[in-house]
């Protein structure tokens, strides 16, 4: 994997609200088929950082490049068009609407002509469980199915493959698993495994080192807006990360001081 | 733990009864088990007074297509997550501005009709700016604009005519189009149906109803996914009130007046239309085919009591039953129709 493209990368970003500095010269690449995981606690800035990637906010300072090109985005449909999408913790789907209705939110396919053009349910239906099963969820058989009657773990899929299927080239996961039990995380860190085998870049922002180590080939930890440490896989132990996302403050220190006998 | 057992349970092949629970999922179905539930009652009740009877129907179906014309769209702003009470002042407002200038001031039908949707246009605009630009409920917003334009409605016509309420025919062929009756229906019911066609389309066919669907269960993602829900919004607002604007027309037409007081009872007769009919008040879900039946609903309980001997009172209590009922099958509906997967239903 060392030989493959540097898809996307932060140059010194730098991001302030007013005089509220949030980001502060971060440094970020990720590969073609990587997953780069973003760690961090509430309030380190993880929201910014996604945002200025994801082409919410534009950085104040610094320059993001894509395929080694600087680009700028002028908002979120032009960062989606560029390939990179961002899949919220609840997000892009819509529970009371069918699994295809829903994948094709927004990118209807339509046949008829003028003023006619009908959604073409009998398309979507077969686009959308097609790509849904070639995820793994082989539960979903019926496009027509609401979105609602799906788990959180299979939302979540659903949501990725619809990204990846719009031609999504990095693949921004916004604490997936965050909600999520522990056989649905499993299945969520499946999915990002296959979108990993397929040659997505993947930034995975969590809080939960576990699930961060399980799929993680490049590792990031923010602090305070500022990337407090940038490592390989197996180059640090979880009780290491923890400590790091805890603000250098060791977990031991902190279980201490709640009284968690350990 | 209890997702882990609800995955087990559903790796049971659920097929057998797909067929019936398909039927029973189907949103609209709510609505006509109801309105025909009403019907029968009120066909039992009302036969000796002919309630069963071209007159009897044409009586009720007049009834609910005024309020249906307006129901519909205010259906779309629902299924989209708002909802638009100033029809109730639309409504005079629209007859008004015809009846003054095709009355008093004698301009020809086809301008000011013109002249009154551009006007209606402006005000459901203003209330579409409103809501998606201050972020303040759509109850709120549109409550102001109720009050506004029924006050300015009443100072106008004031200025204008002198008096609250003018008087106006409409030229034959205009009349024969809007406001006459064919085998005891008026105009308006043929309207009504026709403007459910082509926007049962537009909801449930076009890409265009996805968005909207879309935009009322998840704004947030709804604009991840580049609908452009601020747009969507407006034209939904401009649609209803260009809607509510023509039944004030039909109305000048049928009736050959126009009066200038609000209609309240139209604002609650609308949302109680698409409660009834299955649209979720929260957004993002409903189908027109609902909307439809519970306006005919309505249209049966407010008309088709004075067919039976029952006290014309008890029309608003058997409404409030009706909404409540709706309100809570609704809830079911929408559990029946999202559980598919948990195996709930055999707990």
């Amino acid at each position: 994997m060392n030989d493959a493209k540097t898809v996307l990368e932060l140059r010194n970003v730098d991001k302030s609200f007013g005089p509220i500095d949030v980001l502060h010269k971060i440094n970020l690449s990720v590969k073609a088929g990587e997953v780069l995981c973003l760690l961090g606690d509430n309030g380190a800035g993880k929201s910014t950082l996604i945002k200025t990637m994801a082409g919410v906010h534009a950085p104040t300072s610094g320059e993001i490049l894509m395929d080694g090109k600087p680009v700028s985005f002028s908002g979120p449909k032009a960062a989606q068009e560029a390939g990179i999408a961002c899949v919220h913790q609840f997000g892009g789907t819509f529970p009371l609407m069918s699994i295809s209705r829903s994948f094709f939110a927004g990118v209807e396919p339509t046949k008829g002509w003028g003023p006619f053009k009908v959604f073409d349910r009998k398309k979507a239906n077969e686009i959308a469980v097609h790509e849904v099963r070639n995820f793994g969820i082989t539960r979903i058989d019926d496009g027509d199915r609401l979105v609602g009657g799906l788990s959180g773990g299979e939302r979540q899929s659903l949501a990725i493959a619809r990204a990846v299927y719009f031609g999504a080239r990095v693949l921004i996961l916004d604490e997936p698993t965050a909600a999520l039990g522990v056989k649905q995380s499993a299945h969520v860190l499946r999915i990002v495994n296959e979108a990993k085998r397929r040659g997505l870049a993947v930034i995975f922002i969590t809080h939960q080192v576990m699930h961060a180590l399980a799929v993680g080939d490049h590792f990031a930890v923010l602090i305070r807006g500022a990337i407090a440490a940038d490592f390989k896989q197996g180059e640090k132990t979880r009780e290491e990360i923890a400590d790091l996302m805890a603000g250098g403050e060791s977990m031991a220190d902190l279980e201490a001081k709640v009284g968690v006998q350990a | 733990m209890s997702e882990a057992i609800q995955t087990a349970k559903s790796s049971k092949p659920i097929a057998s009864r797909l067929s019936v629970g398909e039927l029973m999922r189907s949103p609209a179905m709510g609505a006509f088990v109801g309105m025909v539930l009403v019907f029968c009652i009120f066909a039992a009740f009302g036969y000796h007074k002919n309630f069963i009877s071209i007159v009897g129907f044409a009586n009720w179906m007049n009834f609910a297509s005024m309020i249906g014309i307006v129901a519909i769209p205010v259906g779309f702003l629902m299924v989209a997550g708002e909802l638009d009470i100033s029809v109730g002042a639309i409504m005079p407002a629209s007859a008004m501005t015809l009846g003054i200038l095709c009355g008093p001031y004698e301009l020809p039908l086809g301008i000011g009709m013109l002249i009154t949707f551009a006007m209606a246009a402006v005000i459901g605009c203003i209330n579409g700016i409103l809501v998606t630009r201050t972020q303040v409920p759509s109850f709120i917003v549109t409550l102001a604009t109720l009050f506004a334009v029924g006050g300015l409605t009443l100072t106008l016509s004031v200025i204008f005519v002198n008096r609250p309420q003018v008087a106006y025919e409409a030229p034959e062929l205009a009349k024969a189009l809007l406001g006459d009756r064919y085998f005891g229906f008026r105009a308006s019911v043929f309207w009504w149906i026709l403007l459910s066609g082509i926007l049962y389309f537009i909801l449930h066919k076009s890409p265009w109803g996805n968005w909207i669907f879309a935009v009322g269960g998840d704004p947030e993602s709804a604009r991840n996914a580049g609908i452009p829900v601020n747009r969507l919004k407006i034209s939904l607002f401009v649609l209803s009130a260009v809607c509510t604007a023509f039944a004030g027309m039909l109305q000048v037409a049928a009736f050959n007046s126009a009066q200038s007081a609000t209609n309240f009872p139209l604002i609650f007769n609308t949302i109680i239309a698409c409660v009834v009919g299955g649209v979720v008040l929260t957004g993002g879900f409903g189908t027109l085919i609902g909307i439809f039946l519970g306006t005919m609903t309505l249209g049966i309980v407010q008309q088709g009591i004075g067919y039976t001997d029952i006290d014309r009172n008890l029309s608003q209590l058997i409404i409030g039953i009706m909404l409540l009922a709706a309100v809570l099958m609704n809830g079911t509906f929408q559990k029946l129709a999202t559980s598919w997967s948990t195996g709930k239903k055999e707990d």
